[in-house]
Protein backbone atom coordinates (compact mmCIF):
# COMPACT_ATOMS: atom_id res chain seq x y z
CA UNK A 1 0.00 0.00 0.00
CA UNK A 2 1.08 3.15 -0.93
CA UNK A 3 0.48 6.06 1.04
CA UNK A 4 1.20 9.88 0.58
CA UNK A 5 0.92 12.94 2.67
CA UNK A 6 -2.89 14.46 2.32
CA UNK A 7 -2.67 17.24 4.06
CA UNK A 8 -0.43 19.91 2.14
CA UNK A 9 2.32 22.40 3.41
CA UNK A 10 3.39 25.30 2.89
CA UNK A 11 6.55 23.90 1.38
CA UNK A 12 5.08 22.24 -1.46
CA UNK A 13 3.95 25.67 -2.89
CA UNK A 14 5.30 27.50 -5.49
CA UNK A 15 5.23 31.36 -4.67
CA UNK A 16 3.91 33.07 -7.55
CA UNK A 17 2.66 30.16 -9.16
CA UNK A 18 -1.14 31.47 -9.27
CA UNK A 19 -0.33 35.34 -9.41
CA UNK A 20 1.54 34.23 -12.87
CA UNK A 21 -1.17 32.36 -14.08
CA UNK A 22 -4.42 35.14 -13.04
CA UNK A 23 -2.00 37.51 -15.00
CA UNK A 24 -3.01 35.82 -18.68
CA UNK A 25 -5.13 37.49 -20.38
CA UNK A 26 -9.07 35.79 -19.76
CA UNK A 27 -7.53 33.74 -16.23
CA UNK A 28 -7.87 36.70 -14.32
CA UNK A 29 -11.03 36.47 -12.80
CA UNK A 30 -9.79 33.32 -10.69
CA UNK A 31 -9.06 35.62 -8.10
CA UNK A 32 -12.81 35.83 -7.38
CA UNK A 33 -13.62 32.01 -7.04
CA UNK A 34 -16.02 31.26 -4.12
CA UNK A 35 -15.50 27.61 -3.86
CA UNK A 36 -19.24 26.70 -4.93
CA UNK A 37 -18.38 24.04 -6.63
CA UNK A 38 -21.01 24.67 -9.00
CA UNK A 39 -17.96 23.90 -12.00
CA UNK A 40 -17.25 20.22 -10.57
CA UNK A 41 -21.14 19.46 -10.34
CA UNK A 42 -21.86 20.67 -14.03
CA UNK A 43 -18.23 19.08 -15.32
CA UNK A 44 -19.11 15.66 -17.27
CA UNK A 45 -15.73 14.36 -16.89
CA UNK A 46 -15.29 15.27 -13.01
CA UNK A 47 -16.31 11.63 -11.78
CA UNK A 48 -12.86 10.71 -13.50
CA UNK A 49 -10.61 13.36 -12.25
CA UNK A 50 -8.13 13.58 -8.96
CA UNK A 51 -8.83 16.76 -8.24
CA UNK A 52 -12.64 18.02 -9.08
CA UNK A 53 -12.33 21.31 -11.02
CA UNK A 54 -13.35 23.40 -7.87
CA UNK A 55 -10.50 21.82 -6.16
CA UNK A 56 -8.02 22.52 -9.24
CA UNK A 57 -8.81 26.38 -8.90
CA UNK A 58 -8.39 26.69 -5.32
CA UNK A 59 -4.87 24.94 -5.63
CA UNK A 60 -3.77 27.50 -8.58
CA UNK A 61 -5.04 30.54 -6.92
CA UNK A 62 -3.04 28.71 -3.51
CA UNK A 63 0.50 28.28 -5.64
CA UNK A 64 0.34 24.22 -5.62
CA UNK A 65 2.02 24.12 -8.90
CA UNK A 66 3.27 20.65 -8.86
CA UNK A 67 -0.29 19.23 -7.78
CA UNK A 68 -1.92 20.98 -10.42
CA UNK A 69 0.34 20.66 -13.18
CA UNK A 70 0.10 16.99 -12.44
CA UNK A 71 -3.65 16.11 -11.71
CA UNK A 72 -5.49 14.40 -14.14
CA UNK A 73 -8.44 17.07 -14.32
CA UNK A 74 -6.57 19.35 -16.66
CA UNK A 75 -6.21 16.51 -19.18
CA UNK A 76 -9.71 15.56 -18.47
CA UNK A 77 -11.21 18.86 -19.81
CA UNK A 78 -12.81 18.40 -22.69
CA UNK A 79 -13.92 22.36 -23.31
CA UNK A 80 -17.37 22.03 -23.36
CA UNK A 81 -17.62 24.84 -21.28
CA UNK A 82 -20.47 24.07 -18.97
CA UNK A 83 -18.50 25.17 -16.08
CA UNK A 84 -18.03 28.69 -17.91
CA UNK A 85 -21.13 29.68 -18.19
CA UNK A 86 -22.21 28.88 -15.35
CA UNK A 87 -19.76 30.31 -13.20
CA UNK A 88 -21.47 32.87 -10.76
CA UNK A 89 -18.07 34.67 -10.71
CA UNK A 90 -17.83 34.56 -14.62
CA UNK A 91 -14.21 32.47 -14.26
CA UNK A 92 -13.35 31.55 -17.36
CA UNK A 93 -12.61 27.81 -16.02
CA UNK A 94 -12.32 26.01 -19.44
CA UNK A 95 -9.34 28.99 -20.60
CA UNK A 96 -7.42 28.55 -17.12
CA UNK A 97 -7.33 24.80 -18.27
CA UNK A 98 -6.19 25.30 -20.93
CA UNK A 99 -3.35 27.79 -19.43
CA UNK A 100 -2.12 24.99 -17.13
CA UNK A 101 -2.17 22.51 -19.87
CA UNK A 102 0.07 24.64 -21.69
CA UNK A 103 2.46 25.17 -18.76
CA UNK A 104 2.04 21.28 -17.89
CA UNK A 105 3.44 20.43 -21.36
CA UNK A 106 5.91 23.21 -22.03
CA UNK A 107 7.34 21.63 -18.32
CA UNK A 108 7.31 18.60 -19.24
CA UNK A 109 4.58 17.67 -16.18
CA UNK A 110 3.05 14.52 -17.67
CA UNK A 111 3.86 10.43 -17.78
CA UNK A 112 5.61 9.56 -21.15
CA UNK A 113 3.30 8.15 -23.75
CA UNK A 114 0.22 9.72 -21.80
CA UNK A 115 -2.01 10.62 -25.59
CA UNK A 116 -3.53 14.30 -24.81
CA UNK A 117 -0.06 16.76 -24.63
CA UNK A 118 0.98 14.45 -27.34
CA UNK A 119 -1.96 14.45 -29.81
CA UNK A 120 -1.98 18.27 -29.04
CA UNK A 121 1.70 18.27 -29.86
CA UNK A 122 1.21 16.33 -33.09
CA UNK A 123 -1.78 18.24 -33.96
CA UNK A 124 0.19 21.47 -32.90
CA UNK A 125 3.03 19.97 -35.63
CA UNK A 126 1.04 18.91 -38.61
CA UNK A 127 -1.40 22.12 -38.79
CA UNK A 128 2.18 24.40 -38.17
CA UNK A 129 4.13 22.39 -41.25
CA UNK A 130 0.91 21.74 -43.28
CA UNK A 131 -1.36 24.24 -42.74
CA UNK A 132 -4.40 21.83 -42.37
CA UNK A 133 -4.55 18.61 -40.30
CA UNK A 134 -5.95 14.97 -42.11
CA UNK A 135 -7.07 13.43 -38.92
CA UNK A 136 -6.90 9.96 -40.00
CA UNK A 137 -3.17 10.10 -40.14
CA UNK A 138 -2.83 12.05 -37.05
CA UNK A 139 -4.49 8.96 -35.36
CA UNK A 140 -2.16 7.08 -36.66
CA UNK A 141 1.17 9.01 -35.46
CA UNK A 142 -0.65 9.40 -31.92
CA UNK A 143 -1.05 5.63 -32.00
CA UNK A 144 2.27 4.73 -33.22
CA UNK A 145 3.67 7.13 -30.13
CA UNK A 146 1.40 6.17 -27.35
CA UNK A 147 0.37 2.68 -27.85
CA UNK A 148 0.86 0.85 -30.97
CA UNK A 149 -1.33 -2.48 -29.55
CA UNK A 150 -4.39 -0.04 -29.37
CA UNK A 151 -3.76 1.06 -32.99
CA UNK A 152 -3.70 -2.48 -34.02
CA UNK A 153 -7.24 -3.26 -32.00
CA UNK A 154 -8.40 0.16 -33.70
CA UNK A 155 -7.67 -1.61 -37.68
CA UNK A 156 -11.89 -2.45 -37.67
CA UNK A 157 -12.01 1.40 -37.56
CA UNK A 158 -9.85 2.04 -39.79
CA UNK A 159 -11.11 -0.24 -42.05
CA UNK A 160 -15.13 0.88 -41.70
CA UNK A 161 -14.10 4.55 -42.37
CA UNK A 162 -12.13 3.43 -45.32
CA UNK A 163 -14.60 1.43 -46.96
CA UNK A 164 -16.83 4.72 -46.51
CA UNK A 165 -14.59 7.48 -48.30
CA UNK A 166 -13.68 8.53 -44.52
CA UNK A 167 -10.52 7.57 -44.39
CA UNK A 168 -7.99 9.88 -46.71
CA UNK A 169 -5.22 8.93 -48.36
CA UNK A 170 -3.68 12.10 -48.67
CA UNK A 171 -2.25 14.06 -46.69
CA UNK A 172 -4.15 17.77 -46.72
CA UNK A 173 -2.04 21.19 -46.94
CA UNK A 174 -2.45 24.33 -47.96
CA UNK A 175 -0.02 25.88 -50.89
CA UNK A 176 1.17 29.44 -49.08
CA UNK A 177 2.74 27.15 -46.66
CA UNK A 178 5.92 29.43 -46.47
CA UNK A 179 3.08 32.40 -45.92
CA UNK A 180 1.90 30.87 -42.65
CA UNK A 181 5.61 29.68 -40.90
CA UNK A 182 6.60 33.55 -41.45
CA UNK A 183 3.72 34.59 -39.46
CA UNK A 184 4.15 31.51 -37.08
CA UNK A 185 7.64 32.41 -37.02
CA UNK A 186 7.32 35.77 -35.40
CA UNK A 187 5.70 34.38 -32.48
CA UNK A 188 8.59 32.04 -32.05
CA UNK A 189 10.95 35.12 -31.27
CA UNK A 190 8.66 36.20 -28.58
CA UNK A 191 7.52 34.92 -25.01
CA UNK A 192 4.61 35.85 -23.87
CA UNK A 193 4.53 35.74 -20.09
CA UNK A 194 7.52 39.00 -20.93
CA UNK A 195 4.85 40.52 -23.07
CA UNK A 196 2.09 40.18 -19.77
CA UNK A 197 3.20 42.96 -17.41
CA UNK A 198 6.60 42.13 -17.80
CA UNK A 199 5.68 39.13 -16.10
CA UNK A 200 7.92 36.31 -16.93
CA UNK A 201 10.06 32.94 -16.14
CA UNK A 202 12.42 31.42 -18.41
CA UNK A 203 12.04 34.53 -20.48
CA UNK A 204 12.28 34.03 -24.44
CA UNK A 205 11.13 30.57 -25.80
CA UNK A 206 9.82 29.75 -22.52
CA UNK A 207 7.05 29.06 -23.78
CA UNK A 208 7.76 27.57 -27.08
CA UNK A 209 10.36 24.32 -25.72
CA UNK A 210 7.51 21.52 -26.02
CA UNK A 211 6.27 22.34 -29.37
CA UNK A 212 9.40 21.82 -31.51
CA UNK B 1 -27.07 35.82 -49.78
CA UNK B 2 -23.14 34.97 -50.38
CA UNK B 3 -21.25 34.01 -48.06
CA UNK B 4 -17.51 32.86 -47.23
CA UNK B 5 -17.24 29.44 -46.70
CA UNK B 6 -14.76 27.85 -44.34
CA UNK B 7 -15.29 24.10 -44.36
CA UNK B 8 -12.30 23.19 -41.71
CA UNK B 9 -10.27 20.19 -42.03
CA UNK B 10 -13.23 16.95 -40.79
CA UNK B 11 -15.26 18.02 -43.46
CA UNK B 12 -12.66 17.42 -45.73
CA UNK B 13 -11.98 14.33 -44.06
CA UNK B 14 -14.25 12.12 -41.79
CA UNK B 15 -16.99 14.43 -41.93
CA UNK B 16 -17.24 15.13 -45.50
CA UNK B 17 -20.66 13.72 -45.99
CA UNK B 18 -21.59 17.39 -43.61
CA UNK B 19 -19.86 19.30 -46.70
CA UNK B 20 -21.83 17.04 -48.91
CA UNK B 21 -24.98 17.42 -47.92
CA UNK B 22 -24.60 21.03 -46.40
CA UNK B 23 -23.61 22.86 -50.06
CA UNK B 24 -26.61 21.38 -52.21
CA UNK B 25 -28.66 22.45 -49.60
CA UNK B 26 -27.81 25.90 -49.76
CA UNK B 27 -27.71 25.63 -53.13
CA UNK B 28 -31.17 24.62 -53.01
CA UNK B 29 -31.56 27.74 -51.56
CA UNK B 30 -30.18 30.68 -53.17
CA UNK B 31 -27.26 30.93 -50.79
CA UNK B 32 -23.92 31.17 -52.35
CA UNK B 33 -20.40 30.24 -51.15
CA UNK B 34 -17.40 30.90 -52.07
CA UNK B 35 -14.53 28.28 -50.10
CA UNK B 36 -11.95 30.39 -48.49
CA UNK B 37 -8.81 31.01 -50.50
CA UNK B 38 -5.95 28.89 -48.86
CA UNK B 39 -7.68 28.46 -45.58
CA UNK B 40 -5.83 26.67 -43.00
CA UNK B 41 -6.83 24.86 -39.77
CA UNK B 42 -8.88 26.70 -37.33
CA UNK B 43 -6.07 25.67 -34.64
CA UNK B 44 -8.97 23.53 -33.07
CA UNK B 45 -8.94 23.54 -29.34
CA UNK B 46 -5.99 20.98 -29.22
CA UNK B 47 -3.68 24.33 -30.75
CA UNK B 48 -4.57 26.50 -27.47
CA UNK B 49 -3.62 23.56 -25.38
CA UNK B 50 0.24 24.08 -26.77
CA UNK B 51 0.40 27.88 -27.31
CA UNK B 52 -2.77 30.06 -27.27
CA UNK B 53 -1.69 32.81 -29.18
CA UNK B 54 0.13 30.92 -32.00
CA UNK B 55 -3.72 29.71 -32.36
CA UNK B 56 -4.54 33.22 -32.39
CA UNK B 57 -2.25 33.96 -35.27
CA UNK B 58 -3.91 30.46 -37.47
CA UNK B 59 -7.19 31.48 -36.83
CA UNK B 60 -6.40 35.26 -37.49
CA UNK B 61 -4.88 34.04 -41.21
CA UNK B 62 -8.31 32.69 -42.12
CA UNK B 63 -10.56 35.87 -40.63
CA UNK B 64 -7.79 38.11 -42.78
CA UNK B 65 -8.61 36.61 -45.98
CA UNK B 66 -11.69 36.30 -46.05
CA UNK B 67 -11.76 40.17 -45.11
CA UNK B 68 -9.49 40.90 -48.32
CA UNK B 69 -12.34 38.58 -50.09
CA UNK B 70 -14.64 41.01 -49.34
CA UNK B 71 -17.38 38.87 -48.53
CA UNK B 72 -19.50 40.21 -45.44
CA UNK B 73 -19.86 37.09 -43.67
CA UNK B 74 -17.74 33.80 -43.23
CA UNK B 75 -19.46 30.47 -42.95
CA UNK B 76 -18.25 28.07 -40.47
CA UNK B 77 -20.22 24.75 -40.62
CA UNK B 78 -18.02 22.51 -37.75
CA UNK B 79 -18.29 23.60 -34.18
CA UNK B 80 -15.20 23.74 -33.01
CA UNK B 81 -13.80 26.20 -36.05
CA UNK B 82 -16.95 28.12 -35.25
CA UNK B 83 -16.22 28.48 -31.75
CA UNK B 84 -12.45 28.78 -32.72
CA UNK B 85 -12.67 31.70 -34.84
CA UNK B 86 -15.06 33.72 -32.43
CA UNK B 87 -13.43 32.67 -29.57
CA UNK B 88 -9.98 34.40 -31.32
CA UNK B 89 -11.90 37.87 -32.01
CA UNK B 90 -12.81 37.73 -28.76
CA UNK B 91 -9.79 37.54 -27.39
CA UNK B 92 -8.20 39.89 -30.19
CA UNK B 93 -10.69 41.95 -28.74
CA UNK B 94 -10.08 42.17 -24.92
CA UNK B 95 -6.34 41.80 -25.44
CA UNK B 96 -4.34 44.64 -27.02
CA UNK B 97 -0.53 42.83 -26.12
CA UNK B 98 -2.01 39.93 -28.03
CA UNK B 99 -3.79 41.65 -31.08
CA UNK B 100 -0.29 43.52 -31.73
CA UNK B 101 1.84 40.39 -32.09
CA UNK B 102 -1.42 38.98 -34.33
CA UNK B 103 -1.27 41.72 -36.52
CA UNK B 104 2.89 41.83 -37.02
CA UNK B 105 2.64 38.27 -37.73
CA UNK B 106 -0.52 39.16 -40.20
CA UNK B 107 1.92 41.36 -41.60
CA UNK B 108 4.61 38.85 -42.86
CA UNK B 109 1.42 37.59 -45.24
CA UNK B 110 0.52 41.12 -47.00
CA UNK B 111 -2.68 40.06 -44.21
CA UNK B 112 -4.77 43.20 -41.82
CA UNK B 113 -7.03 42.33 -39.36
CA UNK B 114 -9.97 44.75 -38.31
CA UNK B 115 -12.44 42.53 -36.69
CA UNK B 116 -15.60 43.00 -38.69
CA UNK B 117 -15.73 39.62 -40.44
CA UNK B 118 -18.75 38.19 -38.56
CA UNK B 119 -18.92 33.83 -38.12
CA UNK B 120 -22.07 32.74 -38.46
CA UNK B 121 -22.82 28.86 -38.36
CA UNK B 122 -25.25 27.36 -40.69
CA UNK B 123 -27.82 26.70 -38.19
CA UNK B 124 -27.94 30.62 -37.74
CA UNK B 125 -28.32 31.73 -41.54
CA UNK B 126 -30.91 28.83 -42.38
CA UNK B 127 -33.22 30.48 -39.60
CA UNK B 128 -32.25 33.99 -39.60
CA UNK B 129 -31.20 34.59 -43.27
CA UNK B 130 -32.75 32.06 -45.16
CA UNK B 131 -35.98 31.59 -43.23
CA UNK B 132 -38.34 28.61 -41.97
CA UNK B 133 -40.66 29.98 -44.94
CA UNK B 134 -37.83 29.33 -47.75
CA UNK B 135 -37.00 26.27 -46.58
CA UNK B 136 -40.89 24.94 -46.55
CA UNK B 137 -41.40 26.08 -49.50
CA UNK B 138 -38.54 24.07 -50.99
CA UNK B 139 -39.63 20.53 -49.52
CA UNK B 140 -41.50 17.65 -51.85
CA UNK B 141 -40.38 14.68 -49.62
CA UNK B 142 -41.80 15.76 -45.88
CA UNK B 143 -40.07 13.50 -43.75
CA UNK B 144 -43.34 12.89 -41.99
CA UNK B 145 -43.43 11.34 -38.51
CA UNK B 146 -39.21 10.73 -38.83
CA UNK B 147 -38.34 11.13 -34.54
CA UNK B 148 -35.65 13.11 -34.50
CA UNK B 149 -33.21 13.45 -31.01
CA UNK B 150 -31.72 17.11 -32.09
CA UNK B 151 -28.10 16.98 -30.59
CA UNK B 152 -26.61 20.52 -30.52
CA UNK B 153 -23.16 19.95 -28.79
CA UNK B 154 -21.50 21.97 -26.90
CA UNK B 155 -19.17 24.76 -28.71
CA UNK B 156 -21.87 26.65 -31.14
CA UNK B 157 -24.06 27.56 -27.69
CA UNK B 158 -20.97 27.65 -25.43
CA UNK B 159 -19.56 30.28 -24.34
CA UNK B 160 -21.11 32.13 -26.61
CA UNK B 161 -24.78 31.80 -27.62
CA UNK B 162 -24.71 34.30 -30.46
CA UNK B 163 -28.02 33.08 -32.11
CA UNK B 164 -29.50 30.50 -29.70
CA UNK B 165 -30.75 30.11 -25.96
CA UNK B 166 -27.64 28.48 -24.25
CA UNK B 167 -29.92 25.97 -22.30
CA UNK B 168 -32.35 25.29 -24.69
CA UNK B 169 -31.53 26.02 -28.05
CA UNK B 170 -34.06 25.43 -30.72
CA UNK B 171 -33.01 26.64 -34.10
CA UNK B 172 -32.52 22.80 -35.22
CA UNK B 173 -36.05 21.73 -33.69
CA UNK B 174 -37.41 24.51 -35.87
CA UNK B 175 -35.86 23.64 -38.63
CA UNK B 176 -35.96 19.58 -38.43
CA UNK B 177 -39.55 20.28 -37.56
CA UNK B 178 -40.54 22.37 -40.63
CA UNK B 179 -39.23 19.44 -42.96
CA UNK B 180 -42.26 17.43 -41.77
CA UNK B 181 -39.93 15.09 -38.24
CA UNK B 182 -41.06 14.83 -34.66
CA UNK B 183 -38.61 16.22 -32.62
CA UNK B 184 -38.39 14.08 -29.33
CA UNK B 185 -37.72 15.69 -25.86
CA UNK B 186 -34.22 15.84 -26.00
CA UNK B 187 -32.74 17.36 -22.23
CA UNK B 188 -29.22 16.15 -23.28
CA UNK B 189 -28.85 18.64 -26.38
CA UNK B 190 -25.93 20.64 -25.15
CA UNK B 191 -23.86 17.85 -23.35
CA UNK B 192 -20.53 16.86 -24.33
CA UNK B 193 -20.05 14.25 -26.56
CA UNK B 194 -16.33 13.67 -24.93
CA UNK B 195 -14.65 15.57 -27.76
CA UNK B 196 -11.47 14.45 -28.39
CA UNK B 197 -11.38 11.91 -25.71
CA UNK B 198 -12.67 9.40 -26.95
CA UNK B 199 -9.14 8.65 -29.41
CA UNK B 200 -7.30 9.29 -26.14
CA UNK B 201 -8.91 8.51 -23.31
CA UNK B 202 -11.56 5.73 -24.24
CA UNK B 203 -12.81 4.87 -21.06
CA UNK B 204 -14.48 8.60 -20.30
CA UNK B 205 -14.57 9.50 -23.58
CA UNK B 206 -16.68 6.81 -24.61
CA UNK B 207 -18.85 7.23 -21.44
CA UNK B 208 -20.14 10.90 -22.57
CA UNK B 209 -20.64 9.82 -25.87
CA UNK B 210 -22.63 6.00 -25.14
CA UNK B 211 -24.97 8.56 -22.43
CA UNK B 212 -26.41 10.51 -25.38
CA UNK B 213 -27.16 7.42 -27.49
CA UNK B 214 -28.53 5.66 -24.30
CA UNK B 215 -31.12 9.09 -23.74
CA UNK B 216 -32.11 9.06 -27.40
CA UNK B 217 -32.81 5.24 -27.15
CA UNK B 218 -35.03 5.86 -24.19
CA UNK B 219 -36.71 9.28 -25.77
CA UNK B 220 -37.69 7.24 -28.70
CA UNK B 221 -35.75 8.53 -31.65
CA UNK B 222 -35.21 6.73 -34.61
CA UNK B 223 -32.54 8.97 -35.51
CA UNK B 224 -30.04 11.70 -34.12
CA UNK B 225 -29.32 14.91 -35.85
CA UNK B 226 -25.90 16.57 -35.23
CA UNK B 227 -24.39 20.05 -36.33
CA UNK B 228 -20.79 19.40 -35.31
CA UNK B 229 -18.21 16.53 -37.22
CA UNK B 230 -16.29 15.35 -33.99
CA UNK B 231 -20.11 14.82 -32.38
CA UNK B 232 -20.97 13.11 -35.16
CA UNK B 233 -18.34 10.74 -35.35
CA UNK B 234 -17.90 10.02 -31.86
CA UNK B 235 -21.85 9.03 -31.53
CA UNK B 236 -21.86 7.16 -35.06
CA UNK B 237 -18.00 5.32 -35.30
CA UNK B 238 -17.39 3.56 -31.93
CA UNK B 239 -20.81 2.01 -31.64
CA UNK B 240 -19.20 -1.87 -31.80
CA UNK B 241 -16.86 -1.12 -28.59
CA UNK B 242 -19.99 1.06 -26.41
CA UNK B 243 -22.42 -2.56 -27.31
CA UNK B 244 -19.33 -4.93 -25.97
CA UNK B 245 -19.28 -2.42 -22.66
CA UNK B 246 -22.81 -1.62 -22.06
CA UNK B 247 -24.91 -3.51 -24.79
CA UNK B 248 -26.57 -5.21 -21.83
CA UNK B 249 -27.94 -2.08 -20.03
CA UNK B 250 -31.76 -1.30 -20.26
CA UNK B 251 -33.39 1.78 -20.57
CA UNK B 252 -37.30 2.43 -20.02
CA UNK B 253 -39.52 1.19 -22.96
CA UNK B 254 -40.39 4.57 -25.03
CA UNK B 255 -43.85 3.16 -25.93
CA UNK B 256 -44.70 1.03 -22.77
CA UNK B 257 -43.09 3.28 -19.53
CA UNK B 258 -43.69 0.36 -17.56
CA UNK B 259 -41.54 -2.13 -19.46
CA UNK B 260 -37.24 -1.91 -20.07
CA UNK B 261 -36.11 -2.35 -23.18
CA UNK B 262 -32.10 -3.74 -23.87
CA UNK B 263 -29.94 -0.98 -25.32
CA UNK B 264 -27.94 -3.02 -27.56
CA UNK B 265 -30.25 -3.62 -30.31
CA UNK B 266 -31.31 -0.28 -30.80
CA UNK B 267 -27.68 1.28 -30.34
CA UNK B 268 -27.26 1.37 -33.91
CA UNK B 269 -29.68 3.77 -35.09
CA UNK B 270 -28.47 6.50 -37.84
CA UNK B 271 -26.33 9.38 -36.68
CA UNK B 272 -26.80 12.21 -39.06
CA UNK B 273 -26.08 15.39 -40.17
CA UNK B 274 -28.78 18.00 -39.69
CA UNK B 275 -28.06 19.21 -43.33
CA UNK B 276 -28.48 15.65 -44.70
CA UNK B 277 -32.16 15.51 -43.23
CA UNK B 278 -32.76 18.65 -45.15
CA UNK B 279 -31.49 17.83 -47.85
CA UNK B 280 -33.90 14.35 -48.08
CA UNK B 281 -37.09 16.27 -47.69
CA UNK B 282 -35.84 18.64 -50.79
CA UNK B 283 -35.75 15.48 -52.78
CA UNK B 284 -32.10 14.98 -53.11
CA UNK B 285 -31.05 11.51 -53.72
CA UNK B 286 -29.09 9.62 -50.41
CA UNK B 287 -25.92 9.88 -52.24
CA UNK B 288 -25.37 13.29 -53.08
CA UNK B 289 -26.39 14.01 -49.20
CA UNK B 290 -23.46 11.56 -48.04
CA UNK B 291 -26.00 8.93 -46.61
CA UNK B 292 -23.56 6.25 -47.08
CA UNK B 293 -21.11 7.14 -44.74
CA UNK B 294 -22.68 6.86 -41.75
CA UNK B 295 -22.34 3.46 -39.90
CA UNK B 296 -25.32 3.09 -39.76
CA UNK B 297 -27.70 3.91 -43.21
CA UNK B 298 -30.73 5.63 -43.25
CA UNK B 299 -34.19 3.56 -43.38
CA UNK B 300 -35.24 4.70 -47.35
CA UNK B 301 -37.18 7.60 -48.00
CA UNK B 302 -39.72 8.47 -47.48
CA UNK B 303 -38.18 8.01 -44.51
CA UNK B 304 -40.49 6.36 -41.43
CA UNK B 305 -43.79 6.83 -41.83
CA UNK B 306 -46.10 6.91 -38.98
CA UNK B 307 -45.81 3.25 -37.42
CA UNK B 308 -48.01 1.39 -35.35
CA UNK B 309 -46.38 0.63 -31.77
CA UNK B 310 -44.13 -2.19 -32.88
CA UNK B 311 -40.70 -3.09 -31.62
Amino acid sequence: MELRRTVKYESDRVKGFGREVMSVPGCEQLENCIQCGTCSGLCPLSIYMDHTPRQVMELTRSDFKDEVLQSTTIWLCASCYACTVECPKQIRITDIMYELKQRAIHEGFYPKRFPIPVLAQEFYKMSRKRGRVTENFLATILFLKTNILAAVGMWRLGLNLFIRGRFPLKLEGIKRKGELERMMAVVDKLSIDALNNGHQNGGEGGRNNGAH
Amino acid sequence: MKYSYFPGCSLKGTGRAYEESLLPVLKALGVELEELDDWNCCGATAYMAVDEVKACVMASRNLAIAEKAGHQELLAPCSACYLVLNKTKHYLHESPVVEAVVQKALRQGNLTYSGNTPVRHPLDVLVNNVGIDAIKKRVTRPLKGLKVAPYYGCQIVRPYATFDDQYNPMTMDRLLEAIGCTMVTYPLKTRCCGGSLTGTLPEPGLLCAYVLLKEAIARGAEVIATVCPLCQFNLDCYRDKMASKWGNETVPDPQNPAARVAVGPRLNMPVVFFTQLIGLAFGLSEKELGLNRGFTRMPKPPCAQPQPAAA
